[in-house]
C-alpha cells in the first residue's frame, strides 16, 4: 500500500491541465480492498463472488439498461471524438489511458456490445465487443474504483455522456455478484447500525457537542446551544458525521451553530440521522441510497421540525438537492415557505443579503484564501434561485468574511472544477496512490495562485474534500492545516450580538470600520 | 494476517488494525508502533491511553478536538494541538494512534 511519504511529486510541469505522457497499465495494480461477507450482507449483497456470476452480472446489466435509459444512451452514443480524453484528473495525474473517461466507459461498453447489440453478438471482433471474463471483471474493479464520479468529463462530452453513472452502474453490478468495495459498503452498514459513517453513538455525539458548547462559550461569552434529538425545533441539521470528528470539519459545525444562534432559529441534530453523506450513490444503489435518505425523513418527522438544512457535504447535497424528494418525499409536513431541503450556505447567504450578519474580516487576515468547488455541488446541484448560485453563494460568504480571496484559474473552477481526488468512494487509504496522483491537477492550480497571489489556504464545503486535502496538501508543499471549512471562516469573523467580539469591536473601532 | 506475539498469531485486518479489540496489550502496542516506524514515548502513550479510556466509555474513538483538549490539560497547550499530534503520529492522529491503541479504524469522510 502506497504511503504518503513515499510519494514523489511529478514536477515536470506546473500547468494543472498539462497532458501527461501515456503510461499504459501504470495503475492496473491499484485497487481497493474487497468487502467482506458481513459488509456485503448488511446491504443485501452476496458475501463473495457467486458461482454463476457472469450470467448474474449480464442480467443485472440488462436490468440497469432498462431501468436507467441514460445508461443505454451512454453505451450507444460515444463517437470517439476524444473531447473527454484529457479531462479526468486521474488521467492527468497517472497517464494511464484507462483513466481517460472514454477508456473507462469502454470497459463496460465492450461488454454491453457483446451481449446487448446485434453486431456484438454475431461479429464481436468487428465492433470491439468482448466477453465478460474474470480478467474483465478485475479490470472493472480496478478502474471503476479510480473514478470519483465527479462528472468533469461530462461537461466536455458533446453528448453529455456521464462517466459517473457508468461507474455507478458497474459498481452496482459488481456488488450484485458479490464483489463489493470494503470502504463504501462497511460505511453504509455503519449508517444502518449506528446512524452515521463514523459509527458515533448518541452518547459520544452528545459529549463532543458539550465540549464544543463550552468552547463557544469561552470564545463568545454567549450561551450557544448545540442540541441533539431535541423535538419541536425549527430546523433539523443534517451534516456529515466528520463534522463531529475531524479537523477542520468541526470548526465548520461551530460556524453553523453561531449562524443559527444569530438567526434566532432553533435547531437540532439527530442521532438517528447523524449523517448527511449518502454512500448509496457511490455504489449506484437506488435501494441503499433510499434507505439512507429515509432515515432523514424519519428523523424530521419524529423530531417534528419545520425545515431541513444540510451542512457542508458535497455529494450529500447532490442527493439532497436532486433526489431527496424522489427518494423520501413528499415533504408536505415541512414549512413550504423555505427550500426543501436548504443548504447551510443558502441559509447564511440569505442572512448576509438581508444585512443580518456582522463580520470582522480582519479576524481572517492570517489567511490568503482560495475556494475549491466540490464536484457534486458544482455539477450535480444548485444553490439559491439563480443559475450558478452554487458557485457564487459560497464565494460571497467567503468575501463577506475575509479580506484576501483569490480564485484559481478559470478552467479549474466552477463547472470545470477539478476533483480533490478523493470523492466517490476513493477516500480510502488503500487507494492512496490514486488519491495523491488524482489531486495533482488541483494542487498545481493551487500552487499557481500561491505563487501569483501568495495564497496560503483553501476552503471547501465538502467533508471528503477536507479530509482528502489534509492528506495530500503536504505532499504538494502546503501545510496539513491549509484546508478550511467555509463556515470556519464565518465562525472566525462573525460578530454575534452581545458577544465579546461585539464589545471589543464597538469599543475599539469607528462605525464605518465595523461594517 | 496477524502480528506474531509470544508465539501466537494475533489477527489484524488488511491495514494492521486488530480484528479482536480484546487482543490488545501494551507490549503488542509496541509491536504495532514499530510496524508503523514509531517509537513509543511518554507523549504517544498519553494519547494511546486516552484513546483507550475514551473508547471504553463511548465505544468509538474521540473527535480530534476532544483529544487535543484533553492533551492540553495534561501536557500543556503547546502539546495539546493538532500540529503536535501530527508530529507524534505523522500519518494522522486519528488513524495511526487508533491502530496502536488497538481500536477500530475511524471510517467515513476522515
Amino acid at each position: 500500500m502506497a504511503k504518503v511519504s513515499d510519494f514523489i511529486v511529478d514536477d515536470s510541469d506546473t500547468d494543472p491541465l498539462a497532458i501527461p505522457k501515456l503510461a499504459c497499465g501504470s495503475m492496473r495494480d491499484s485497487k481497493p480492498f474487497v468487502a467482506k461477507d458481513a459488509h456485503q450482507a448488511a446491504l443485501g449483497y452476496p458475501g463473495e463472488l457467486v458461482d454463476d456470476w457472469q450470467d448474474k452480472a449480464i442480467s443485472k446489466m440488462g436490468e440497469l439498461l432498462t431501468k436507467y435509459r441514460s445508461l443505454q444512451v451512454y453505451m450507444d452514443s460515444c463517437v470517439k471524438c476524444g473531447a473527454c480524453t484529457d479531462k479526468c484528473h486521474y488521467f492527468l495525474g497517472t497517464g494511464d489511458p484507462k483513466n481517460m473517461p472514454v477508456g473507462r466507459q469502454d470497459l463496460m461498453r465492450k461488454v454491453y456490445r457483446r451481449y446487448f447489440t446485434f453486431a456484438g453478438k454475431y461479429m464481436p471482433w468487428l465492433v470491439g465487443a468482448e466477453d465478460l471474463t474474470e480478467d474483465v471483471l478485475d479490470e472493472w474493479y480496478t478502474y471503476y474504483h479510480q473514478c470519483s464520479q465527479c462528472r468533469r468529463c461530462s461537461v466536455y462530452c458533446p453528448f453529455g455522456i456521464d462517466t459517473a453513472e457508468v461507474s455507478m452502474a458497474a459498481r452496482e453490478i459488481m456488488d450484485s455478484v458479490g464483489k463489493g468495495q470494503k470502504y463504501c459498503n462497511e460505511i453504509i452498514g455503519k449508517v444502518y447500525k449506528v446512524g452515521n459513517n463514523l459509527g458515533l453513538p448518541a452518547k459520544a455525539i452528545r459529549s463532543t457537542l458539550d465540549g464544543l458548547e463550552e468552547e463557544l462559550q469561552e470564545d463568545t461569552g454567549l450561551d450557544i446551544k448545540m442540541p441533539l434529538d431535541q423535538k419541536g425545533v425549527d430546523v433539523l441539521l443534517v451534516t456529515p458525521s466528520a463534522d463531529l470528528f475531524a479537523e477542520p470539519h468541526i470548526d465548520g459545525l461551530m460556524g453553523y451553530a453561531k449562524v443559527f444562534h444569530e438567526a434566532g432559529v432553533t435547531w437540532t441534530l439527530s442521532s438517528y440521522a447523524s449523517e448527511a453523506a449518502n454512500f448509496g450513490m457511490f455504489i449506484g444503489s437506488y435501494e441503499n441510497m433510499r434507505e439512507v435518505s429515509l432515515r432523514i425523513r424519519k428523523a424530521a418527522e419524529d423530531l417534528q421540525v419545520k425545515r431541513i438544512v444540510f451542512g457542508e457535504c458535497g455529494h450529500a447535497w447532490r442527493v439532497a438537492y436532486s433526489f431527496l424528494n424522489t427518494l423520501a418525499g413528499p415533504f408536505d409536513f415541512l414549512d413550504q415557505r423555505y427550500p426543501i431541503p436548504q443548504h447551510i450556505c443558502e441559509f447564511t447567504y440569505d442572512m448576509i443579503e438581508n444585512g443580518e450578519l456582522r463580520f470582522d474580516k480582519s479576524k481572517n487576515d492570517q489567511y490568503r484564501l482560495t475556494y475549491h468547488d466540490s464536484c457534486n455541488v458544482a455539477r450535480g446541484s444548485r444553490m439559491g434561485n439563480k443559475p450558478g448560485g452554487q458557485f457564487e453563494i459560497p464565494r460571497e460568504i467567503l468575501r463577506a468574511s475575509c479580506n484576501h480571496f483569490y480564485d484559481m484559474a478559470p478552467d479549474t473552477i466552477k463547472e470545470a472544477t477539478l476533483c480533490c481526488g478523493g470523492g466517490g468512494g476513493i477516500l480510502t487509504d488503500d487507494l492512496m496512490d490514486v488519491r495523491l496522483k488524482g489531486a495533482q491537477p488541483r494542487m498545481r492550480a493551487m500552487q499557481e495562485v500561491a505563487e501569483e497571489h501568495g495564497v496560503t489556504h483553501l476552503a471547501a464545503i465538502c467533508a471528503i474534500c477536507k479530509a482528502q486535502f489534509s492528506k495530500v496538501l503536504p505532499a504538494y508543499g502546503f501545510k496539513v492545516n491549509s484546508i478550511l471549512s467555509v463556515h470556519q471562516m464565518v465562525s472566525n469573523a462573525i460578530v454575534l450580538t452581545g458577544s465579546i467580539q461585539e464589545k471589543e469591536l464597538d469599543e475599539a473601532k469607528t462605525p464605518e470600520a465595523a461594517e | 494476517m496477524g502480528y506474531m506475539f509470544n508465539g501466537n498469531e494475533i489477527d489484524h485486518d488488511e491495514e494492521g488494525y486488530l480484528t479482536d479489540l480484546s487482543d490488545w496489550n501494551p507490549e503488542l502496542a509496541l509491536m504495532i508502533a514499530q510496524s508503523e516506524e514509531l517509537e513509543m514515548n511518554d507523549e504517544r502513550w498519553e494519547v494511546v491511553n486516552f484513546l483507550r479510556d475514551y473508547y471504553e466509555e463511548y465505544q468509538v474513538a474521540p473527535a480530534v478536538r476532544v483529544l487535543t483538549k484533553a492533551l492540553a490539560k495534561t501536557m500543556g497547550p503547546e502539546k495539546g494541538n493538532n500540529d503536535y499530534l501530527y508530529e507524534l503520529f505523522p500519518y494522522g492522529p486519528a488513524k495511526q494512534a487508533c491502530k496502536i491503541a488497538g481500536l477500530p479504524k475511524p471510517t467515513g469522510c476522515v
